[in-house]
């Protein structure tokens, strides 16, 4: 079971929000103790999935727990939009599939970065990804 | 507004990344490469990321844009510095830097462009056999 030991929300509603965000999770990671690949791993995550709430969701809010499970210790960020949703999320998920012409990387390439990766989506209603990374995960 | 400098280092550009990249900011250096490049003939671009923490699908796909843009302008572009944190991250999420050089330090990103250009240039048919 995973309990949450503490929490704060951000709102992103432009592009100038995600640095302040990347530092605010950076924040979090250094202070449970996250080393330095998985703390990039972890803001890069971020990155992405503030990217894309922002391009595809029209912004959103990003939720920041630090949270435990047993002996480990981790960040959770849960990214929630009210955007068009995704129609088909397996799709989404694959490599290299982008409706933005870009690379399609950032839900895979997220999912492989993490501990844990979850979405829902619902269309006309939004999307909610969350992801965990354990600090010695 | 904010710019990131770009310095003229003989044949080759220099820029060192020192703050995070938002997306504005990162379009307009992509923008001044290109028009830099263009206007001074600069047969090599250096950018030199080694306090860049930080490289997500968005900065790699720019730094893949600047490489294939100055190279249709006959400069080649290297990527130097990359943290090991920063590097293990790309390639996880899977973004490769194709078409992208790298090198260690802005030191082997010269010698690498200086190799190039000796080879391609005025030292054709010179073995160059005086490198490292
Ligand atoms: N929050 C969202 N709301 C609606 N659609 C989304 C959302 N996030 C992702 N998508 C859809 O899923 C697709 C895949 O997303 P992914 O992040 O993997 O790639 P991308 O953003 O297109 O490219 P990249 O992240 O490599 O720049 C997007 O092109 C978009 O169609
Ligand atoms: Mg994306």
């Amino acid at each position: 079971m995973l309990t949450t030991l503490s929490k704060d929300t951000m709102a992103i509603m432009r592009e100038q929000d995600v640095v302040p965000l990347r530092n605010r999770v950076k924040e979090v990671a250094v202070k449970i103790g996250m080393g330095l690949v998985n703390q990039t791993k972890l803001i890069t995550a971020a990155s992405e999935l503030v990217r894309n709430m922002l391009r595809y969701g029209n912004g959103g809010d990003v939720l920041i727990e630090v949270v435990s499970k047993g002996r480990e210790v981790g960040v959770r960020l849960t990214f929630s939009d009210r955007g068009p949703g995704i129609p088909d999320i397996n799709l989404a998920m694959q490599d290299g599939y982008s409706t933005g012409r870009s690379l399609g990387l950032g839900l895979p390439g997220t999912k492989r970065l993490m501990n844990e990766f979850s979405i829902q989506s619902t269309v006309g209603q939004g999307t909610v990804v969350s992801i965990v990374k354990w600090k010695n995960g | 507004m904010d710019r990131i400098p770009i310095l003229r280092m003989g044949a080759f550009l220099l820029v060192t990344i020192q703050v995070d990249l938002y997306d504005r900011l990162a379009l307009s250096l992509e923008a001044d490469l290109v028009d830099m490049v263009h206007k001074t003939g600069a047969r090599g671009v250096l950018i030199d990321i080694s306090s860049v923490s930080i490289v997500d699908s968005f900065m790699g796909r720019i730094l893949g844009n600047i490489a294939s843009m100055t190279r249709v302008l006959d400069a080649e572009t290297v990527v130097v510095g990359m943290q090991p944190a920063v590097a293990i991250t790309l390639i996880e999420l899977g973004l490769s830097l194709k078409g992208v050089h790298t090198a260690l330090n802005v030191e082997r990103g010269m010698t690498l462009l200086n190799d190039k250009f000796g080879q391609d240039d005025e030292l054709a048919g010179d073995d160059a056999d005086d490198a490292e």
